[in-house]
């Protein structure tokens, strides 16, 4: 089965059709949501709702540190993450709030386990950020392969039987075969607000049966997302760094 | 694991065992069969029980990951794996011969025996570097060649894949490969440059043609560390009757700093193809190896090497294409020549690793007997020769970016396409041809190789002769209304 899998999407209308686009394209079979489907961008309502609707059709999510942030305020976020927020709060229904709060940690299909941050204590908020924190994550699981985001940048890690480590930013497009021998944890870059200086959203295809992963980039129109932004009020560097890539 | 239980007629995913055929420290091989292959096939096997070497799982792991990816006659073909999970596999074509390992008491062999090898085996390099491998265990034991001729290389355990994570990033302490053959820059963790092959390459060129390895057999990595800054004996030193041009090729192989070596395998086999065209720099005459002041200078910068950071494989190739542009000294007018060599001038300025190859076709007749002078007595070939140095004047290219060549041939375009895939061309240059009724009738050059080249076409057309031929038109539709 192919997979297609989406981390922070961060109410990024735009950059989420765009992407639902290609990976239906691409033959996805099934959706799979590594949390932070809300803060930052301006199209929080579209973006849960349409969430909802693919995740009642057979697609799954986890938890992102924006989403629980709707119901638990976090103290940990910057004024521009807060702000966002505060004013995606007042925008979400009830039912949509209660969504984002219900939403598991971390989800294990088969081999496989998904996770907004990392494994070893989902509900940390750590970042991946090299090779130890990899390790950590992948030592406190043994599925076959993590999928993890929240850090807004893609890189694959690998651990060998040995545990020896092998990171790499992986090329756009290039199918990469997920040897079984070792353990491997794929940070996804963001749909919705990249941060690799690549503005175009980011995603995954996971192909079960072949085992192999590939990361896509979609360009979307920045403009239109941007300026969504700006009309609702929210904090203008949020619009800009979506030009930026960072 | 199960390796040890693996004999003659037991079956693994279709495949049927048969005989081994090679028993090596890191893998077995076995011939096996499949009842949907046709083609003769050899599965290796890792060694991978309790105690081993855990080099030889990551070795296998790399191997599975690169061989599905590889393609082309320079690589063996892959039929299928599997993984340490059940039973740990690769299938590939059975390649019929020995490896190049068996001509080591052959050695040294004739110079231009060696040669037509060193083609071979860089064509096969240039092959998959654009594939964006660098093999790194060049030697004579990881080369075969087809029946047809072409070298392959074989063995992708220590490979690097541009677009693929690296296993041994972190694996081993101490670099891992032949310590004969493996360049300066891999003693420093540097893994990401294909041209640490083209130092492979030079030290079994040096190797085969004068019996003696450059860097001797040594295995401690102090001895090997030599290499960073201790050239070798340049081989005229070793045989007086070496020739020029291959000591100048081989010891800019061996150079120190990757920079210095040749940009690319496909440069590599172009020179090697065209010894007469080799530039000859101070290296070709040399019989001693650098001074101590030289060398101890180096050896106190050694660690710069790690500097140069870091080689996109891709990129590195791109930056120095081979460029081909096809002159007609006859009856190319001068506007469409000066047009070529302002295209040629464009490309060539942004790119100061790319080389430019110009070539003219002596056009041979079907029926005629050709002679190689004119009614002058002048030697045509020399003419066109003298008549394309001529055209490239102007644009004060280094001698070691430039050749010329003349094609002699019936078919124009069949000899500009041939020689474009014999030496890895990445870019054809060609004017278009004029309007005229003789043009016509000889067929259209420039078309024909735009539509057949394995590489980019520039067809160059001045626009001056565009705007006369729709004069012309526009006359002959003229003259046909007067009618």
């Amino acid at each position: 089965m192919l997979l297609a899998l989406f981390s922070d999407i961060h109410a990024n209308r735009q950059a989420f059709s765009a992407c639902l686009e290609t990976a239906r394209a691409r033959g996805a079979e099934r959706f799979i949501f590594l949390g932070d489907f809300v803060g930052y961008g301006g199209d929080p309502e579209w973006t849960v709702e349409t969430a909802i609707r693919l995740i009642a059709d057979g697609a799954v999510a986890v938890r992102g540190n924006h989403d629980q942030a709707i119901g638990t305020p976090s103290e940990t976020m910057n004024a521009e993450a807060q702000a966002a927020i505060e004013w995606t709060r007042d925008r979400l229904s009830a039912g949509q709030r209660r969504f984002l709060a219900e939403l598991p940690f971390a989800l294990e299909e088969e081999d496989r386990l998904y996770v907004h941050s990392e494994a070893s204590q989902p509900a940390r908020w750590r970042y991946v950020q090299g090779a130890p924190d990899a390790a950590r994550s992948m030592i406190a699981t043994k599925a076959h392969v993590t999928f993890c985001g929240h850090i807004h940048k893609p890189t694959l890690y690998s651990m060998s039987a040995t545990a020896k480590m092998t990171s790499f930013v992986p090329v756009m497009g290039v199918p990469i075969n997920l040897l079984r021998g070792r353990q491997w944890l794929a940070v996804l870059g963001s749909v919705g607000q990249p941060r690799d200086r690549n503005p175009a959203a980011a995603f995954a295809l996971y192909d079960t049966a072949t085992r192999e992963i590939t990361f896509c980039r979609v360009p979307y129109d920045v403009e239109a997302a941007a300026q969504r932004i700006r009309d609702v009020g929210l904090p203008l560097w949020l619009a800009e760094r979506l030009f930026q890539g960072r | 694991m199960l390796a040890t239980a693996i004999q003659p007629g037991l079956v693994i995913d279709g495949f049927t065992i048969g005989e081994c055929v090679h028993s090596g420290g890191m893998a077995t091989l076995w011939n096996v069969t499949h009842p949907d292959i046709a083609a003769p096939l050899l599965m290796k096997i890792p060694r991978v029980s309790e105690g081993e070497d855990p080099a030889a799982i990551v070795s296998f792991e790399m191997e599975q990951m690169i061989l599905p990816r590889l393609k082309g006659v320079h690589v063996p073909a892959f039929f299928g794996a599997g993984d340490f999970a059940r039973q740990a596999y690769v299938v590939i074509d059975v390649i019929p011969g020995r490896t190049l390992y068996r001509r080591l008491p052959d050695l040294p062999l004739p110079y231009e025996e060696a040669r037509v090898l060193g083609v071979k085996i860089a064509s096969a390099l240039a092959e998959l570097h654009r594939q964006n491998v660098i093999h790194h265990d060049v030697k004579p034991s990881s080369i075969m060649f087809r029946d047809s001729g072409e070298a392959v290389l074989i063995d992708y355990g220590l490979s690097f894949h541009n677009q693929l994570p690296d296993l041994l990033q972190e694996e081993f302490r101490v670099p891992y490969g032949t310590a004969p053959y493996m360049a300066p820059e891999r003693l420093v963790g540097v893994r990401d440059d294909p041209r640490s092959d083209l130092f492979a390459l030079g030290v079994l060129l040096y190797f085969f043609t004068t019996g003696v390895r450059p860097f001797g057999e040594t295995e401690t990595l102090s001895g090997m560390r030599r290499r960073l800054w201790r050239d070798p004996h340049p081989p005229r030193k070793l045989r007086p009757d070496y020739p020029l041009w291959l000591q100048e090729m081989v010891l800019r192989c061996l150079e120190i700093e990757p920079m210095h070596r040749y940009p690319t395998a496909s440069q590599l086999a172009f020179d090697l193809a065209h010894p007469d065209q080799v530039k000859l720099t101070a290296r070709a005459e040399r019989i001693r190896r650098d001074s101590w002041l030289t060398v101890w200078r180096r050896r106190l910068n050694a660690s710069q090497l790690r500097l140069e950071r870091k080689v996109d494989v891709a990129a590195q190739l791109a930056a120095s294409p081979i460029v081909a542009v096809a002159i007609d000294t006859v009856e190319g007018t001068d506007q469409l020549n000066d047009a070529l060599r302002l295209t040629a001038a464009r490309i060539l300025s942004t790119l100061p690793s790319a080389r430019l190859a110009c070539i003219n076709v002596l056009k041979l007749g079907r029926i005629t007997i050709d002679r190689t002078l004119d009614e002058q007595g002048h030697n045509k070939h020399v003419d066109r020769l003298v008549a394309l140095k001529h055209w490239a004047t102007p644009l004060r290219l280094d001698e070691s970016r430039l050749t010329v060549h003349v094609l002699e041939a019936i078919d124009p375009a069949a000899a500009i396409l041939d020689f474009a895939r014999a030496n890895h061309v990445d870019h054809i240059i060609i004017g278009a041809h004029g309007g005229s009724f003789v043009r016509s009738l000889l067929g259209n050059v420039s078309a024909k190789v735009a539509s057949e080249a394995p590489c980019t076409v520039t067809v160059v057309r001045p626009r001056a002769v565009a705007e006369g031929a729709a004069a012309e038109e526009g006359n002959r539709q003229a003259g046909a209304a007067a009618n």
